[in-house]
C-alpha cells in the first residue's frame, strides 16, 4: 500500500493573506508540493476540507479576537507541529500598533455602533497563545524559506534560517553599504536575515520586516542614526513598524520616544 | 406547504479572507441574503494618523497580500496631489508597467486557481490539474510572469519595497527587461489562447442593469488616472468622491457597504472598466475579444472570467509597449516638499476602483486617512446577484444550489482581507 501523503493545513488569523499567498506564488514548485503533501485545510486555495489531525500547519496572522484566541487552541490540538508564517503570526504584526493605545476608548470613538466589532485589546503573535515549533520571518516571508521549512518538518530536521542581520545578506549580495557609503537611515544591522537585503540592493534603508535578530544592539543603532541625522521621533517609528511588538523593536521604540518627549 | 430552505455556508474558499453566506427561503421567497464578513478589523486608518507621508506606501501594502501595488499607487497618487506633484514620463510609465504586473499576477490567481473549478467542476486548482494539467500549468506561467514584472521593479512579488512618492528608489536599465521581454512575448500568446479558452466555458444564464463604475482616461485604458465615471451619468474626479458615495454600516459584516447617495448599489472591477472603456483596451484586446464574440456590453459577472482574461491580455500588450519606448530616467524620483493638504487619489486595482485620502500637516505627518476599497463598494451588488440568481433557483437542489451562490460570489473575486481593514473610522479631532 502506498505511504499516506503528510497532511498540511493552513490557517489564517488577522493578516493580509500575502504570506499564505506566498505557498501559490511557488509557481515552479507548486504542483510539486501538491504531489508530496495532501493540502487538508487551505480554505484560500480549496473548498476540500479535510478533518485533522494534521502533520503540519502554517499558521497565517495574529490574534485580535477572543474567538481567535480560541480558535489557534483548536489548531494546536489538531497539529503535530505549529509553524507560524510571517510577522503577524510572529510578532503581531503592523496591526499591533493598537497596542500602544488604550483600545477601549479608541474604538468606542472610532465606531458609530461599537457593538458590532469583537476585538482584543492587544494584536499579539500565536507563541503568547500556544506553544509554536517553529516561527518563520518576514513581512512577507520568503517563498525560498517557506518551502524550506515544509521539507525541513516534512523530513524530520530543523529548518535552515540563519539568525545573523541583514548586513550579512548584502555583504554576500555584493551590495554596498548605504549607510557607509550614503548615509541613508539603516535597520540592517538589527533585523534578521532571510530577505536577502532586498532594500538596500534598491537604494534604500532596511526597514526591519524581518524583524530583529539575535541579540540585536538596538541602542548602538540608534545612536548611529541620530549621527546620521535622524530625529528620535523617527527611530522610534521605524522600530514601531511591522514588528513593532517584538520585545527588542518595542522597547527600543518606547525609548526613542521617551527621549523626543523628554526634550520637548 | 410552504417550504423553508436556509443556505449557508460558514467559512467561503478561494475568497481572499473570511467571509460566510447566508441565504434564508421561505415560502418561495428569498427572504434575506448577506455576505457575512468576520475577518477581524486591523484599525489602518486609525494608526496612519501620525506616521510621516514616506512610510504610507509601505504600510498601506499590507492592507493586501494579494494587492499591495494598488495600495501604493493610491496612496502615492494621493500624497502627490496633496502636495501639487506630478509624475510624468517614464516614472509614470513605470508605474504603469508595475500596475500591469499586478493585473496579470492577480487575474491568474482569480481565473485559474480561484474561478476556473467552479466552471469545470472541481475542488481546486490542484483536483483540476489532474484533468486538466496544461491548464494550470498555463496558469501558473502567466501568473510567474506577472509576479516578475512586480519583483523587477518592486523587488519583490508581495510587498514590494521600491514604490515612494514621487516615484521609484531606483530604475531599472534598459538592458534589465531583456529576459523579461522575450517572457511577456510568450505570455502574451498565452493570454490570446486564454480568452478563447475562457470563452468556451459554459454560463449561467444571468444578467443584471448593473451602474458600472470605474476610471475613465483621455486615451488609455485606466490604471492610474481619470475621471471617476459610470454608465448613468457619473463624472466626478477623486475629490468629489466623499460626495458621491457613502458607506453604510451593517450589523453583518466588518466592513462598509459603499453605495452611490441617492442611487444605491454599483459595480466595480473588471466588468465595470469593461463597459465603461472598451474603446481604450489595445487594438489586439479589442480584435480578441470581438473574435470570441463578445460585444462592447457585457452584463453577465459569471463571464467576468472572460473579462479578467482580456484585460490580463492587454497587461501583457501594454508590459510591452512601455518596455520597448522605456528609456532610463535621469532621476528616480522627483523632489517632494510636504505642505499642509488634503490629496485624494482613486486608481484601479484589479479587483476595482480603490479610494484613498489623506490630510497631511506641513511637515508631512498624516492627520486624517480615509480608504475605500473594493470588495466593500461591491458588497451590497454581491448582495442583489445572490438574490436574484436564488430567485430564479428556489428548486434547485441544496447542494448545487449552494455551489452556484459561492460561485456567484467568486464572480466578483472578492478580496475580504481589504474590505474589512477598511470600517470607515471616525475619530474626534484632537
Amino acid at each position: 500500500m502506498a505511504k499516506r501523503k503528510p497532511k498540511l493545513a493552513v490557517w489564517k488569523f488577522a493578516s493580509c493573506d500575502g504570506c499564505q499567498l506566498s505557498l501559490l506564488d511557488c509557481e515552479d514548485e507548486l504542483m510539486a508540493v501538491a504531489d508530496t503533501v495532501e493540502i487538508a485545510n487551505f480554505l484560500e486555495a480549496s473548498r476540500r476540507v479535510t478533518k485533522g489531525p494534521y502533520d503540519l500547519s502554517l499558521v497565517e496572522g495574529s490574534i485580535t479576537t477572543p474567538h481567535d484566541a480560541e480558535r489557534i487552541r483548536q489548531v494546536r490540538r489538531l497539529s503535530k507541529y505549529l509553524v507560524t508564517i510571517g510577522a503577524c503570526a510572529t510578532s503581531g504584526g503592523i496591526q499591533a500598533l493598537r497596542n500602544f493605545k488604550d483600545v477601549k476608548d479608541f474604538i468606542r470613538i472610532v465606531y458609530a455602533t461599537p457593538d458590532y466589532i469583537s476585538t482584543l485589546d492587544k494584536s499579539t503573535a500565536i507563541s503568547e497563545h500556544v506553544k509554536v515549533d517553529f516561527e518563520l520571518r518576514g513581512c512577507p516571508i520568503n517563498k525560498r524559506q517557506l518551502l524550506e521549512v515544509i521539507s525541513a518538518f516534512l523530513g524530520g530536521r530543523r529548518p535552515n534560517t540563519p539568525a545573523h542581520s541583514v548586513c550579512v545578506e548584502c555583504k554576500l549580495r555584493g551590495t554596498v553599504c548605504v549607510m557607509v557609503a550614503h548615509g541613508t537611515p539603516c535597520l540592517g544591522p538589527v533585523t534578521h536575515a532571510g530577505c536577502g537585503a532586498i532594500c538596500p540592493a534598491y537604494a534604500r534603508g532596511c526597514y526591519g520586516c524581518f524583524g530583529p535578530m539575535e541579540t540585536p544592539n538596538t541602542a548602538s543603532l540608534s545612536d548611529w542614526l541620530i549621527g546620521l541625522g535622524a530625529s528620535e521621533g523617527e527611530i522610534a517609528r521605524t522600530f514601531h513598524g511591522f514588528n513593532a511588538w517584538a520585545d527588542e523593536f518595542r522597547q527600543a521604540g518606547d525609548l526613542n520616544e521617551k527621549k523626543q518627549d523628554d526634550q520637548s | 406547504m410552504k417550504k423553508s430552505k436556509t443556505i449557508k455556508v460558514d467559512y467561503l474558499a478561494r475568497v481572499e479572507g473570511e467571509g460566510a453566506l447566508y441565504v434564508r427561503i421561505k415560502g418561495g421567497v428569498v427572504e434575506d441574503v448577506k455576505l457575512k464578513i468576520f475577518e477581524p478589523p486591523r484599525f489602518f486608518e486609525a494608526f496612519l494618523r501620525g506616521r510621516h507621508y514616506d512610510e504610507v506606501p509601505d504600510i498601506t501594502a499590507r492592507i493586501c497580500g494579494i494587492c499591495p501595488i494598488a495600495y501604493q499607487m493610491s496612496a502615492v497618487h494621493a500624497m502627490e496631489d496633496a502636495f501639487e506633484v506630478k509624475v510624468e514620463g517614464q516614472l509614470r510609465a513605470l508605474r504603469r508597467l508595475i500596475y500591469c504586473g499586478e493585473w496579470i499576477e492577480s487575474h491568474a490567481l482569480h481565473i485559474f486557481m480561484l474561478h476556473a473549478p467552479d466552471f469545470l467542476g472541481y475542488e481546486d486548482a490542484i483536483q483540476m490539474a489532474k484533468d486538466h494539467r496544461e491548464i494550470v500549468e498555463r496558469g501558473l506561467r502567466l501568473k510567474k510572469t506577472g509576479n516578475q514584472i512586480v519583483s523587477l521593479l518592486g523587488g519583490r512579488e508581495i510587498h514590494p519595497i521600491n514604490v515612494r512618492v514621487g516615484g521609484f528608489y531606483k530604475v531599472p536599465d534598459k538592458r534589465d527587461f531583456i529576459d523579461l521581454r522575450e517572457k511577456l512575448e510568450r505570455g502574451r500568446d498565452e493570454a490570446i489562447e486564454n480568452v478563447r479558452w475562457a470563452a468556451r466555458l459554459s454560463f449561467p444564464d444571468f444578467e443584471h442593469d448593473y451602474e458600472f463604475v470605474a476610471l475613465r482616461h483621455a486615451d488609455e485604458y485606466p490604471f492610474n488616472e481619470g475621471q471617476i465615471v459610470s454608465n448613468k451619468g457619473l463624472e466626478i474626479s477623486a475629490r468629489a468622491f466623499d460626495e458621491h458615495f457613502i458607506e453604510e454600516h451593517v450589523s453583518h459584516s466588518n466592513a462598509l457597504h459603499c453605495v452611490l447617495k441617492g442611487r444605491g448599489a454599483y459595480l466595480v472591477g473588471p466588468l465595470a472598466r469593461y463597459n465603461l472603456n472598451f474603446d481604450r483596451l489595445s487594438p489586439l484586446a479589442q480584435e480578441t475579444a470581438r473574435e470570441v464574440g463578445l460585444t462592447e456590453v457585457c452584463r453577465n459577472p459569471f463571464q467576468s472570467i472572460i473579462i479578467r482574461s482580456l484585460e490580463m491580455l492587454y497587461a501583457f500588450d501594454e508590459a510591452l509597449r512601455i518596455i520597448d519606448q522605456y528609456e532610463k530616467p535621469d532621476s528616480p524620483s522627483l523632489e517632494i516638499q510636504p505642505r499642509a493638504a488634503t490629496g485624494y487619489a482613486c486608481t484601479e486595482a484589479p479587483r476595482g476602483m480603490l479610494y484613498h485620502r489623506y490630510r497631511v500637516d506641513d511637515g508631512g505627518i498624516i492627520l486624517d486617512a480615509g480608504i475605500v476599497p473594493p470588495t466593500s463598494q461591491n458588497q451590497k451588488t454581491i448582495e442583489g446577484d445572490l438574490r436574484q440568481f436564488v430567485t430564479g433557483r428556489i428548486e434547485m437542489p441544496a447542494d448545487q444550489l449552494t455551489l452556484q451562490c459561492e460561485q456567484t460570489i467568486r464572480n466578483y473575486d472578492p478580496c475580504i482581507s481589504c474590505a474589512t481593514h477598511f470600517l470607515k473610522l471616525h475619530l474626534e479631532r484632537e
